[in-house]
């Protein structure tokens, strides 16, 4: 079973961020500590797992980012991926999810693949479009926001269990497939003291758009789909009211108070 | 059909969710502004009787399609059907809702036309040129882009509850179009094996009202005050990731940046810090309630109504007063 990981690099969840006042369609990067976006973690264990049970497989983790993405897939080698790959180019760190989708597309049609496994979204952009594009550009069917999957290799099939709003689906897919892993799915794994000091030394080879037969224009680059025109701070939420005192009084006092502002 | 804006209006059964009539009343006074006219895109086991709401909520047309290859969900099916009908009426704009269905169907639609897509937006605006500037947020709500998409249709998921549903008017009717859908198995290729109902207390997206607990429950058992809390209110049951990993509660009802976001019109927040993750996931609800012993707790900084105090002491007592209250 050759499974393949599209991780992907974002900045921690505590992080601050700041609008760059030079550019302000851009953050800045600066004192951000990044790590592998959580949500990847859960498809990264559901790789090493599905090895595990099946005793057999290669489990490939790929980023397409800047240079400094290169720590996601450390961060995938030291939890136990076989291989990693960094896609990486001047001008890719400013890719929209159809230009990262087509990208992915393209050097995952040059590996043999079983499964696809995505994060549900990338908690910097919060797209959640990446692995839905990427499937339609491979051909491939979709499970999103899957919180079971049992892979059956006999066959080539996956049973996927996915969150809908409200409910739970299992659906029934032809491998391969694009899944992508919502919280749920496993626990992921902690690396071990071994798995780090491998991770730290590994060669990780780095791929340019060239490379995997791609330029500028035809990767999307070029002609974004989605295009970010300026960021903001949101309105800040300011302290409400404090109610303090015997319980009696202040519940009074709060439904009044949803009273007063026609939430009952 | 011109400069037409279209809805997908999403069903949860057979019945339409309140989040579709939120995104016609949307698409309707987008369409006053421009002159154009609204479609709602009504697939699934649809009764047509039962379509007439949509024209009352804002449609002017309905394009209906309760074929039986359409019954049940599919992402090919659906998302097919939909851009073979974009590329041959050239909507100005195409809206889903940020639901999970929503967020399953419109990258793939977009990725079909070659289009962008928007997702998670919390507000719109038109340009003279027809261009739309979505504002969604980023980085778990810490950042707000303004963004835009290339092409047309003009493609987004907007959020559930930050759009008005609009009154009913009884005597704005649709004209219904009625499309089959010929598809060979071979195009379905997800097959819905099971479909498990949850009750209305894990709906979170589109709750009106929800009721938290965190790791101040304590327990599982306790959590029991929360429910009765919530079932006086008509409220969805939500809970901290702290909650959830300590088994108090499942899964589905996580609140926060790895779980779910809400914009409900009321977020009572029992026994919860208010961490920056969990503050992801609901900071956008229009009236906040902390009910917390720690008088100094992050939670209170973005609560309108902060109660300190013994939740234990507090929310049965509230639960009671609201019980007399709503009759
Ligand atoms: C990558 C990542 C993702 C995360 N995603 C999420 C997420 O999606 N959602 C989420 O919620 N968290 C998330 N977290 C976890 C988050 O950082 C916090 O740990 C978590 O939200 C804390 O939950 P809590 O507020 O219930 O618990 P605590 O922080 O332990 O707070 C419990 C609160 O209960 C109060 N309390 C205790 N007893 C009583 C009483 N008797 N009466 C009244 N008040 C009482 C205490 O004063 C305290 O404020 C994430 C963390 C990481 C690193
Ligand atoms: N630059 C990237 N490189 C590799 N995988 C990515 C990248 N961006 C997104 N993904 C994958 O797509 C998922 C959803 O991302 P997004 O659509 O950006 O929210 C992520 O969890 C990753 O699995």
């Amino acid at each position: 079973m050759n499974i393949i990981v599209c991780v992907k690099q974002v900045p921690d969840t505590e992080a601050i961020i700041q609008v760059d006042s030079v550019d302000n369609s851009r953050i800045l990067e600066e004192g951000i500590t990044f790590i592998l976006n959580p949500y990847d973690e859960y498809a990264v264990e559901e790789g090493l797992l599905i090895r595990e049970r099946l005793g057999e497989g290669k489990v490939t983790a790929v980023t397409v980012g800047p240079s400094r993405s290169e720590s996601a897939l450390r961060d995938a080698l030291a939890l136990g991926v076989d291989t990693a790959v960094h896609i990486t180019d001047e001008g890719i760190e400013s890719a929209d999810p159809f230009a990262v989708a087509t990208i992915l597309s393209k050097f995952i049609s040059s590996l043999p693949h079983d499964l696809i496994l995505c994060g549900r979204q990338a908690v910097d952009d919060d797209f959640a479009q990446v692995p839905a594009i990427l499937a339609e550009l491979l051909g491939l069917p979709q499970a999103m926001f899957v919180v079971g999957l049992e892979i059956d290799s006999q066959d080539m099939k996956c049973k996927a269990r996915r969150e809908v709003d409200g409910s739970h689906e299992v659906v029934e897919m032809v491998l391969p497939a694009v899944i992508t892993c919502s919280r749920g799915l496993n626990e992921p794994r902690y690396p071990s003291i071994r798995g780090k000091m491998q991770a730290k030394k590994a060669e990780i080879p780095r791929k340019s758009l060239a490379d995997i037969g791609l330029d500028v224009e035809s990767a999307g680059l070029a002609s974004p789909k989605v295009k970010v025109r300026s960021l903001g701070l949101p309105p800040s939420r300011e302290a409400g009211k404090k109610l303090e005192g015997e319980v009696d009084d202040v519940v009074k006092v709060l439904v009044e108070e949803l009273k007063s502002r026609k939430l009952l | 059909m011109a400069r037409n804006f279209w809805v997908f209006a999403e069903l949860s059964g057979s019945e339409f969710r309140k989040v579709a009539f939120e995104l016609l009343g949307l698409a309707r006074k987008l369409a006053y502004k421009t002159g154009g006219d609204v479609t709602a895109l009504a697939i699934g086991p649809i009764e047509e009787s039962n379509t007439a709401k949509l024209g009352h909520t804002g449609a002017d047309h309905i394009i209906l399609c309760a074929d039986d290859v359409v019954k049940d969900y599919s992402t090919e099916v659906y998302a097919t059907i939909i851009a073979d009908l974009a590329s041959e009426y050239k909507p100005l704009a195409i809206f889903f809702p940020a639901t999970a269905r929503g967020k399953d169907l419109a990258p793939k639609v977009a990725a079909k036309l070659g289009v962008g897509s928007a997702s998670d937006c919390t507000g719109l605006e038109m340009t003279d040129n027809q261009r739309i500037i979505f504002t969604r947020p980023m980085y778990a709500g810490k950042i707000i882009a303004q963004v835009e998409t290339s092409g047309e249709p003009q493609i987004a998921t907007i959020r559930p509850n930050v759009f008005p549903s609009p009154t009913p008017d009884e005597s704005r009717k649709a004209d219904v179009e009625r499309i089959s859908a010929d598809f060979g198995e071979d195009v379905i290729k997800t097959k819905i094996l099971e479909t498990i109902v949850g009750d209305a207390e894990v709906n979170l997206t589109e709750a009106d009202i929800i009721v938290s607990g965190g790791r101040g429950m304590r327990n599982a058992e306790n959590f029991q005050i929360i429910r009765e809390l919530a079932k006086v209110l008509g409220a969805a049951v939500g809970a901290s990731r702290a909650a959830v990993d300590e088994d108090f509660i499942s899964q589905p009802h996580q609140v926060g940046q790895t779980g779910k976001t809400v914009s409900p019109n009321l977020y009572i927040a029992c026994g919860i810090s208010g961490a920056i993750q969990h503050r992801a996931g609901m900071s956008t609800s229009k009236c906040i309630v902390a009910i917390n012993n720690n008088p100094d707790a992050d939670i209170f900084k973005i609560a309108d109504l902060g109660v300190v105090g013994d939740l234990f002491k507090i929310v049965p007592v509230l639960t009671e007063e609201l019980r007399k209250e709503m009759g």
